[in-house]
């Protein structure tokens, strides 16, 4: 009966249900849009640094993260790769001979990192491919860079240019070379962008002097949330005075840093935005309140106790309460999957503090499954408690002052 | 029963509600209602009829004085036990808008009978017979909104029945009812009066109402100004 009575209730004021749910709904996509960009931006930021990049996970010869030059590498061991690929969470391990050179064109100058690739492997783990917007894939055995925009504009440089390069190789002989450039590519990360050049690993090897050596081994995970396990256990297998392993969030605290930092604000800015919801909510539950005194005092006149009516009211507002989050769901998921198919692009001065701070200014939105049931669920439990309001109404109920009014 | 019972007695019961000029809206009123009996309250607007219903009824506390239902003294008891006590004993017809509006006017009616836990075969039988008795069964179906004022009422006495309450506790029942209308509900509840032997004691400015009754207790500043036996209760049983 006590069900019968809640759901009845929920149909007879259309309009105030209707308010009650739209609350609920537009607190629900509200709160999924910005849970969704959240994530989406980090784990953009992530992908841009990490993923097309860096990688996860990578193996160096012990002291080489500390001291970055060419005279802390190693051998590459095809025996050390074929036991980081035995291993069922790794899935690809590719070498890489970087070193930091200064590029030149015939006017300008400016030191970048040359990165010895396998060009179809680091395709593989990096999705380098993608990144070329203009000339040529690198392929094995090239004696051609790819460079990125950012520096080939600041050189002023085009494709087919030429490129000096000049270093230090390995135990101090001296490094310099002239590549064509076959391609340009474009990273995410401005900060990436200012100054890659990508060469085949065979040809930096040779440029500096480091036959068969390799700086680093990038490896390519099963699953990218376990890369501090993953580096740990992996370094637990290799001799310790040899090799480092290292997990991203080791080899850029400051991008773990700021992803965490992020994080944090981006909670302070949640819970802000919880309350604005909690207020709206709370409004429409008041409004209901009030304009059931009356009836709640006849109720109580006549004899039913008031656990029981709070129990109706309870029942009506998680009614409300799960349509709401369920619709509100069922609202966003399409605006969240459109978003992330079109993510949202700043322009102007927007757009370049954006990229002065290192970050791409442009909006991407996560479709993680969790975005929308925590928030969801977040927002629906906001509404239950809220939901107490009336029960406590309820409580403090007097009928002959609630029929007076 | 007997009709010689007090079914309501009230001693120097006094409601003092305060303020800078506190108001005496009860003042030391000795009641005593046999069982049976047909009372109006009547007096002015102003004159204490709602707050000594409310007293009687068990919905207010006094100031003073005290309220026995059956022999039962009731001001002394929790707001909780009160709830109980008001749903078992005292049947409550209001000004208007007495309904639960999203339930029929069946199942309002059956509505303090779940309250009380009546078995289903129980509570059909009563609805049926109540419905009858106040010859609404052809509109039993029907929700508040879709009922006259006049058959709302009849559903608030019907429901204030419905659980076999000590008496039954009327404020201005009429008061937004045409006179026919008016007479209708009377009508219905002096037959009651009779067939059941309900006792009733309600309020009411509207002087074709007042001629119906067997007793009026006319009001003046929360005392009693008159008392008057104007016909002898029913005593059918
Ligand atoms: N809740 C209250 N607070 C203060 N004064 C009240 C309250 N309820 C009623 N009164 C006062 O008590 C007196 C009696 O009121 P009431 O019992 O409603 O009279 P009636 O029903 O005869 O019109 C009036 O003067 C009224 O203003
Ligand atoms: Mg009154």
């Amino acid at each position: 009966m006590l069900l019968k009575l809640a759901w009845r209730n929920l149909w007879r004021n259309k309009r105030r249900s209707i308010i009650t749910i739209s609350a609920i709904v537009f607190a629900v996509v509200l709160s999924v849009l910005l849970d969704s960009v959240k994530k989406g931006l980090l784990d953009k930021m992530k992908e841009n640094v990490v993923g097309f990049y860096h990688g996860y996970v990578q193996v160096h010869r012990n002291g080489y993260w500390d001291d970055k030059t060419i005279d802390n590498s190693f051998d590459y061991d095809s025996m050390l790769i074929a036991s980081l690929q035995r291993r069922e969470e790794v899935d690809e391990v590719i070498p890489r001979l970087e070193s930091f050179v200064l590029a030149a064109s015939e006017s300008m100058s400016k030191g970048s990192m040359l990165v010895g690739v396998d060009p179809e492997k680091e395709d593989a783990v990096t999705t380098l491919k993608s990144k070329l917007i203009k000339g040529n894939y690198l392929q094995d055995g090239d004696h051609a860079v790819m460079v990125t925009t950012g520096l080939a504009d600041y050189l002023r440089l085009g494709l087919n240019d030429s490129l000096v390069v000049l270093g230090q190789g390995y135990h101090g002989v001296s490094a310099a070379g002239k590549y064509p450039i076959k391609g340009l590519i474009k990273f995410g990360s401005p900060e990436l962008n200012k100054g890659l050049i990508y060469l085949p690993i065979g040809e930096s090897q040779h440029l500096f002097g480091a036959d068969n050596k390799v700086t680093a081994f990038v490896l390519k995970l099963d699953n990218i949330r376990e890369a501090q396990k993953t580096s740990e256990e992996l370094g637990a297998m290799l001799p310790h005075d040899e090799y480092e392993t290292m997990s991203w969030q080791q080899m850029l605290p400051e991008l773990d840093q700021v992803i965490q930092g992020e994080e944090a604000e981006n909670k302070i800015f949640q819970v802000v935005l919880y309350m604005l919801i909690a207020f709206g909510i709370f409004g429409t539950i008041l409004m209901m309140t009030m304009e059931r005194q009356f009836e709640f005092g006849v109720m109580v006149a006549i004899g039913m106790n008031k656990a029981m009516l709070s129990l109706v009211v309870v029942l009506e507002n998680i009614f409300l309460s799960i349509l709401g989050a369920i619709v509100g769901v069922m609202v966003s998921l399409p605006v969240v999957l459109y978003l992330y198919r079109f993510p949202v692009s700043l322009s102007g001065q927007l757009a370049e503090a954006y990229e002065n701070f290192g970050m791409e200014p442009i909006y991407y939105f996560s479709t993680d499954a969790v975005v929308f049931y925590t928030q969801g669920l977040v927002v629906l439990s906001l509404a239950l408690v809220l939901a107490f309001y009336p029960v406590f109404k309820i409580w403090k109920l007097n009928p002959v002052a609630a029929m007076q009014s | 029963m007997e009709n010689d019972t007090p079914v309501i007695v009230t001693e120097q019961l006094s409601k003092i509600y305060p303020g800078p000029v506190p108001v005496h809206a009860v003042n030391d009123v000795d009641l005593k209602v046999m069982k049976g009996e047909f009372t109006a309250l009547v007096g002015p607007s102003g004159s204490g009829k709602t707050t000594l219903l409310n007293l009687i009824g068990g919905l207010d506390y006094p100031s003073n004085g005290k309220v026995w239902i059956r022999g039962q003294e009731i001001s002394s008891l929790s707001k909780s036990a009160l709830i109980e006590y008001r749903l078992n004993n005292i049947g409550f017809v209001f000004q208007a808008y007495n309904l639960i509006p999203v339930l029929t006017a069946r199942e309002n009616i059956e509505f303090v009978m779940l309250l009380q836990k009546k078995s289903k075969q129980e509570r059909d039988r009563r609805v049926m017979e109540l419905l009858k008795e106040v010859d609404l069964v052809d509109q039993q179906n029907k929700r508040p909104g879709q009922l006259s004022g006049g058959q709302q009422q009849r559903v608030a006495v019907a429901r204030a029945l419905a659980s076999k309450p000590a008496f039954i506790l009327a404020d201005e029942p009429t008061a937004n009812l045409d006179s026919t209308t008016a007479g209708n509900l009377l009508d219905t509840m002096v037959r009651l009066n009779h067939e059941e032997n309900m006792t009733f004691i309600f309020s009411t400015h509207d002087q074709r109402v007042i001629d119906r009754a067997h007793r009026v207790i006319t009001l003046v500043d929360g005392s009693i100004a008159r008392d008057q036996i104007v016909a002898v209760p029913s005593d059918h049983h």
